[in-house]
């Protein structure tokens, strides 16, 4: 058995694999297998796996590509993310790629899907409109419309029938992923030592690009490990960051908000992963419908979701105390107005209850943190002192 | 020293429309009517007129705090309440103003609302500009109406279904308890028969610009022209017979051989003729313009006088389905379009106006625009090939109009368009 080290090591590896290599292994070992890239932030991907398919996150680029093409598609003042994604398809990343999703999130992810139309890329574009009316009859029957096309759209390409059973398996494939997940979450939160935010996020980053079945199994032996008393605590105030849920944030970055003094004890980085608060039920005859329903009580909170009768910065509260944070870390892609425009809500929702926190613009290529690292010390040094 | 702008018939009767709508809004507490916030792209404004209920629009509020050099303070005392820089520029003009007393345009106070009406038809900035609203009008009903994205270039019937559904069991539900009036879809029909002969008469005063030289600008002077479907006159008697009488003084200047009137005076020689594709920049529209007009360029035809509704292809409200012809409206405006069908659009109007060159503005604050814009510029080069301009300002944030910068490039851009004249003439 691999080492709690050398599992982090491959999921890393993998987690930032550009060439998708493991994905497009396992496609190549089946004919009828189908491979969907999906864009931030949330994609039920239980029904691409039903329908033998893998879906794919596709983040950008990172750090890990230069852009040349892409800036010739995006003026200065769009975010870095689509850029990557421009380059990485122009570069032919996803040749073997069947399908594509566009969850609505924001006006740049949906020019994107057009884009990809017009660089007539895969077998089909789907830009995913989620409702924002969250009646079962109303936003609820649309949804499904919404999933059922894509559906439609791979039963043409491979000719796979869903069943209620075989969806069903695939949701409580994914109800064990999140559940495992959650679980590293958990013990972080009572020994953050245990595990670096950075191997958190290269673990739950591997889920996206590789078989569930797989990433299930590497959960599991990472918890195994995890419950054991390893490491040594360290003097670091306990921060929520906030922001990054479409954009990633370089590996840099987070490691830097570490190394600054900080406990990263929850996140919205790859939120895309634990979208879907608790179980989706899986004994109805009727689970395409069940998951919809509960995309629509079961959410959690983000900035591309209407928040109606559920103010977000409420929810944000609770996460804090939930948490038991010192603090919060608002980091927000440069340009990403979804992101900044909630800034002034949450931020009011701090000030009137004396949460401490800080805020600064990344980008998915940033390379230097001297910056950060400074700001965050800072931030992590005020907070210590008051507690004094 | 600037000319007097000559002022036609339709332009006094659109002024006097617009005057009357702010009389009232600053009269609506003590009249008892009650009012809406809501956007231009998707404006039901029919429906909110069936209530008896006045609408407002944050957007114009936005654009005309521009024109009168009021936004960039505005934007200052939003940036100051920790609003980002790099964000949409409406939003924090219309905060600004609202922290400023809510002034309006006229100089009387605009009243708080008594329902904000969130349709956020291709854009979702509009989303987020009323979760800010709505707290900073705590305990005002808010409706939401989500209009599916023409993502396939259609519109299914699951998306007017479910549009529909939305009008019936969220938006009228709430308009009755705010209003305390009963939905009167008879009245909402006749209301939506206006519309229908508006946009008729709308889609003839666009069809113009065919002729050379074009008698009027599609974009400047378009602006003005979209205004009253634009800030609530939509379905309004008044409305029909303001534009019919602008068609009737088109018609004229096309008998006459006329070019467009501009703040400068008449353009006398139409030299190039665009298609331009964005929001203009407002805090300095006219010395915008008039560096189109000095070069004797003529905008045959914008995408952005259509963000309130397309026309040009065929689409018309059809009164006998009230709700569901409102849905189809608000699905066909421009941006929410998909990129495939607005390069399509755009192509269209290239060959029908007979276009020299195609320009887009690109406006920092609107990724709803600006996002996939290289790339239709890219697809109507490679299409066309005609040639291509490519421009930067903003809506409103006046720290973004580089004046020189525009300049230099739109004279190059007609540098270019000359001598592809010259060489498309021997
Ligand atoms: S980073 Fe923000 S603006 Fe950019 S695509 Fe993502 S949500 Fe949209
Ligand atoms: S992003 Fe563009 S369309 Fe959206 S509110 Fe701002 S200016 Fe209007």
């Amino acid at each position: 058995m691999e080492t709690l080290k050398e599992l982090i090591k491959y999921c890393e590896d993998v987690a930032f694999d550009l060439n998708f290599t493991k994905a497009k292994e396992w496609k190549i070992q089946d004919k009828s297998r189908v491979l969907v890239g999906f864009m931030p932030i949330y994609f039920p991907r239980e029904i691409v796996h039903a329908a033998n398919g893998l879906a794919v996150g596709i983040l950008g680029g990172g750090d890990k590509k230069q852009i040349f093409k892409g800036d010739a598609y995006y003026q200065s003042y769009i975010c870095h993310m689509p850029r990557g994604i421009v380059e990485l398809a122009l570069d032919k990343h996803f040749e073997e790629f069947d399908g594509f999703i566009f969850p609505s999130i924001c006006d740049v992810i949906r020019n994107l899907s057009g884009m990809f139309r017009l660089f007539k890329l895969g077998r089909f574009i789907k830009y995913l409109d989620f409702p924002q009316n969250f009646q079962s009859h109303i936003g609820g029957t649309y949804y499904q419309h919404e999933l059922q096309s894509i559906l439609d759209y791979i039963y043409e390409i491979n000719g796979v029938e869903i069943t209620a059973e075989r969806l069903n398996n695939s949701i409580s494939l994914f109800n064990k992923n999140r559940e495992l997940t959650n679980k590293i979450y958990e013990i972080r939160q009572s020994f953050p030592w245990r595990m670096t935010a950075a191997d958190l996020y290269n673990v739950v980053r591997a889920g996206y690009v590789m078989p569930v079945e797989e990433h299930n199994i590497i959960l599991d032996r990472i918890i195994s490990y995890l419950n054991e008393d390893i490491g040594n605590p360290l003097d670091k105030i306990r921060v929520l960051v906030i922001g990054a849920f479409c954009e990633q944030p370089p590996l840099g970055l987070i490691r830097t908000i570490e190394m600054a003094g900080c406990y990263i004890v929850e996140d919205d980085f790859l939120l895309g992963a634990r979208w879907i608060q608790g179980n989706v039920d899986t004994r109805t005859d009727k689970p395409l419908e069940t998951l919809c329903n509960t995309y629509l009580s079961q959410s959690t909170f983000s900035s591309s979701v209407y928040d109606a009768d559920n103010p977000k910065e409420n929810r944000l509260l609770k996460q804090f105390s939930d948490r038991k944070a010192d603090g919060i870390i608002f980091a927000a892609p440069s340009f990403c107005d979804p992101a900044l425009l909630d800034h002034p809500i949450l931020q009011k929702a701090c000030n009137d209850n004396n949460i401490r926190y800080i805020s600064f613009l990344f980008s998915e290529n940033t390379g230097q943190f001297k910056v950060i690292k400074e700001q965050v010390g800072t931030f992590s040094d005020s907070i210590k002192l008051w507690e004094v | 020293m600037s000319k007097e702008v000559k002022k036609e018939k339709s332009m006094v009767i659109q002024k006097e429309m617009i005057a009357n709508l702010f009389k009232e809004l600053s009269n609506a507490r003590e009249t008892g009517k009650k009012v809406v916030y809501t956007f231009v792209p998707g404006n039901i404004s029919e429906l909110i007129l069936s209530f008896d209920m006045l609408p407002v629009y944050p957007e114009i509020n936005a654009l005309q705090s521009g024109m009168r050099k009021k936004s960039g303070g505005f934007i200052l005392d939003a940036e100051k309440t920790g609003h980002s820089e790099d964000v949409c520029t409406y939003v924090k003009c219309d905060v600004g103003m609202l922290l400023n007393g809510n002034i309006g345009p006229t100089g009387e106070k605009i009243p708080n609302p008594d329902l904000l009406l969130l349709s956020y038809t291709g854009c979702f900035t509009f989303m987020k500009w009323f979760e800010t609203l709505k707290r900073l009008y705590p305990g005002v009903e808010v409706a939401m109406l989500h209009t599916p994205y023409q993502e396939g270039g259609k519109i299914t019937p699951e998306m007017t279904e479910y549009m529909v559904k939305q009008l019936k069991e969220e938006v009228i539900p709430k308009m009755e308890k705010v209003s305390g009036k009963k939905y009167d879809e008879e009245k909402l029909k006749s209301l939506l028969k206006n519309t229908s002969k508006t946009e008729e008469t709308i889609l003839k005063i666009f069809e113009t610009t065919k002729n050379r030289p074009s008698p009027i600008d599609a974009y400047f002077a378009g602006v003005y022209y979209i205004g009253p479907i634009n800030s609530g006159f939509r379905g309004t008697a008044d409305a029909v017979s303001y534009y019919e009488e602008l068609l009737k003084e088109i018609l004229e200047r096309v008998d006459n051989g006329l070019g467009p009137i501009t703040p400068e005076g008449e353009m006398e020689h139409e030299r190039f003729r665009l298609v331009v594709e964005g929001p203009p920049n407002w805090t300095h529209f006219r010395e915008f313009w008039k560096l189109f007009y000095d070069m004797g360029a003529v905008i045959v035809a914008s995408s952005y006088t259509k963000v309130g509704g397309v026309y040009d292809l065929g689409f018309r409200v059809d009164p006998e389905q009230p709700l569901e012809s409102l849905s189809k409206y608000c699905m066909n405006c421009y941006t929410n379009l998909n990129l495939e069908q607005r390069v399509d659009l755009l192509s269209k109007h290239i060959q029908d106006y007979q276009a020299d060159g195609f320009l887009v503005n690109s406006i920092k604050s609107c990724n709803s625009f600006s996002a996939g814009q290289l790339m239709i510029m890219n697809q109507l080069e490679s299409r066309l090939e005609i040639p291509v301009g490519f421009i930067e300002s903003d809506l409103v944030d006046p720290r973004y109009f580089s004046y020189s910068n525009i300049k230099n490039r739109l004279e190059s851009f007609f540098q270019m368009l000359e001598q592809r004249k010259i060489i498309l003439s021997r």
